[in-house]
């Protein structure tokens, strides 16, 4: 178990607003190993874009990481540390980039400035080594005549292209694990899959580590090699890419499948939508968050929060029906799965 | 970029030209001249008078001289003061109110920026509310109100300071308080607000992601592009403090150009008037183009728009 990079147990991030108590992130468990790619799934408001900014220490006020909650990267916990030390660690042990490439980079200044001045923070090195670092990382991203572009402002870039160079500063100072929040939503389908097709090729070329977070399982079916499905903000399953897709134990990992729309069924039938909303969490649901939603849904799902069932050795899901006293609902999951 | 501003320089100069003349056509619609008098002065008198100034001469002449004069910086003989040229009170006073104005604007820069960053960064904590709450003052009570109480404690009851004129250094402080109290509060109040829109920025976010130090990202990433809209407004209000202010001048008694603003008009002296309005207008166009500057400085989009506009 000595491979393990990042282990996140028993997450829980609020924020205190003027209405209360917003319980973000209620108790969140995964964890990571080294050179594996780890996917978050959920709709908007599961917790999963919260959960990486815990684990970044970018939680702002009126937002804080709870007591109790434990992000242990390379044996250290990383609620413990100051913000100081947090920011030695940020960008340069794990980095991570954003939804929308177009604001998240700083318009007044070019790329080389800000790609120079994040590698020598991290790294004892001169102006003009940190340049020639910033050049050979803008070229590992496929950006053409990087040492001419690197002059440039981030307006004269495209999307896809801010994003590449995001993905390049991430990446300069050979972090150990990336966190990237969404990275493609922002950008259209053709760039999206340019961006993911560039992520692909990075995983094989160097070292690091990938948390992929999205609302969107088809961007993490072909990079990921584990995926946690989250939503009002707990973890509902997690397996492998086989056990997500191809045996997902969780009625809300059912829905996710359903809602999106794919290749080879019938063009006349429907997606199936997972009706109603995630719920209020400021007022969290006793019971399982999904319970107000699921079709299978018992009187102890509105009751009381479901134990996490482990299926396999990598596969687990909190759902009541994995207890051994519910009633089978049979293959109400791979019924519902489409084949490949 | 050179051919830019070269383009915009001609611009204010046709600008400066556009207000000279439709302040000398509408200064002259006004009923009454220069040498209306409650007591009237006889018919004759007046007509000598008059053309000795040529203002006997048809409308288009008299302003076709007036802009003869412009060229060559001739302002023409000043009607009040008999013997003087316009010039020479411009001379005389605009020192005086540039001096004071300078040191104001200053305060505004040097204060009023830092105090917004300042306040932004610790928003709605003890500071920022207090310092917040002066500035709502300072916006709200007026130069003269500042001026009066200001002469009344520092120079009537401690008398650390000279009541009026500007003998030594300390007595800048009053008319530079009054001067740049409202615009020193009113820029500390946009720096916060922008400050503050900036800080929520996802670059900003970026920056600390990449392990940036607090100093960098406040005063690097932040600051930069919050102090765009403080640029904005400076530039109108460097014209307008550095042409003085008729209230505050009058109170601390300065011997600057600030009177003649309110005074040129109700005396229908049409030299200074025209003066005093070109001299605004020429300081307020070259601000503007300053603040452009300033802006493709500070801001890489609007230097790319423009070198290829």
């Amino acid at each position: 178990m000595n491979n393990i990079l990042l282990e996140v147990s028993n997450l829980r991030t609020s924020f205190y607003s003027h209405l209360g108590e917003i319980q973000a992130v209620r108790g969140a468990s995964f964890q990571l190993e080294k050179g594996k790619v780890l996917g978050i799934v959920g709709e908007s408001g599961s917790g999963k874009s919260v959960s990486a900014l815990s684990v970044m220490g970018l939680i702002q006020e009126p937002g804080k990481v709870k007591e109790g909650s434990v992000i242990n990267f390379l044996g250290r916990d990383l609620t413990s540390l100051s913000n100081k030390a947090m920011s030695k660690i940020r960008g340069n042990d794990i980095s991570m980039i954003f939804q929308d490439p177009m604001t998240s980079l700083n318009p007044v200044y070019s790329i080389e400035n800000q790609m120079v001045e994040v590698i020598q923070r991290h790294q004892t090195i001169t102006k003009k080594a940190a340049k020639e670092r910033a050049v050979e990382m803008l070229k590992l991203v496929g950006i053409p005549q990087p040492e001419k572009r690197i002059k440039n402002y981030p307006h004269q870039f495209s999307g896809g292209m801010r994003q590449r160079v995001m993905i390049a500063t991430a990446l300069s100072c050979n972090p150990q694990l990336l966190i990237a929040d969404e990275p493609t939503t922002a950008l259209d389908v053709t760039i999206q899959a340019q961006i993911l097709e560039l992520m692909k090729d990075l995983k094989t070329r160097i070292s690091t580590s990938i948390i992929i977070i999205t609302h969107d399982l088809g961007v993490i079916a072909e990079i990921c090699d584990n995926i946690v499905v989250m939503y009002g903000g707990t973890i509902m399953e997690t397996g492998t890419e086989q056990d997500i897709f191809y045996n997902p134990q969780n009625p809300y990992t059912v829905g996710l499948h359903q809602s999106i729309p794919k290749m080879n069924v019938d063009e006349k039938a429907r997606l199936v939508p997972i009706k109603g909303s995630p719920p209020d969490l400021l007022h969290p649901p006793i019971g399982c968050p999904f319970a107000g939603r699921c079709p299978h849904a018992m009187q102890i799902c509105l009751e009381e929060q479901p134990p996490t069932f482990s299926i396999s050795e990598n596969h687990t899901s909190a759902c009541w029906l994995l207890h051994e006293d519910a009633p089978k609902v049979g293959d109400y999951i791979t019924a519902e799965v489409v084949s490949e | 970029m050179g051919r830019y501003f070269f383009r915009r320089f001609l611009y204010s100069l046709l600008t400066i030209w556009l207000i000279a003349s439709v302040t000398f056509f509408m200064m002259h619609a006004i009923p009454g001249g220069p040498f209306t008098r409650e007591k009237a002065i006889p018919d004759e008198i007046l007509r000598v008078i008059e053309a000795k100034y040529n203002l006997d001469a048809p409308l288009y002449e008299q302003y076709f001289d007036y802009l003869k004069g412009l060229v060559t910086f001739d302002l023409g003989p000043s009607f009040q003061k008999v013997g003087t040229s316009v010039n020479d009170l411009i001379v005389a006073g605009f020192p005086n109110t540039a001096k004071v104005g300078f040191f104001a604007i200053l305060a505004i820069i040097v204060i009023g920026v830092p105090v917004g960053i300042v306040s932004a960064l610790k928003q709605n904590k003890p500071l920022d509310y207090i310092v917040m709450f002066g500035a709502t003052l300072g916006v709200t009570i007026p130069s003269f109100v500042i001026a009066t109480v200001y002469i009344y404690i520092f120079a009537g009851k401690l008398g650390w300071v000279p009541p009026f004129g500007l003998r030594n250094a300390v007595s800048y402080i009053g008319p530079m308080i009054a001067l740049s109290g409202y615009s020193l509060s009113f820029v500390a109040r946009l720096t916060r607000s922008s400050m503050l829109e900036i800080l929520r920025a996802d670059y900003i976010q970026t920056a600390r992601a990449n392990g940036l130090s607090e100093y960098s990202v406040i005063a690097k990433h932040a600051v930069k592009n919050a102090v765009i809209p403080v640029i904005t407004y400076l530039g109108p209000t460097i014209a307008a403090i550095m042409t003085g202010s008729f209230v505050v001048e009058r109170i601390f008694a300065i011997p600057g150009i600030g009177r003649y603003f309110v005074e040129s008009v109700t005396n229908r002296d049409y030299t200074t008037i025209m003066a005093v309005t070109v001299l605004y207008a020429t300081i307020y166009v070259f601000m503007v183009l300053l603040v452009d500057i300033a802006y493709a400085l500070v801001d890489p989009r609007i230097r790319f728009e423009k070198e290829k506009a």
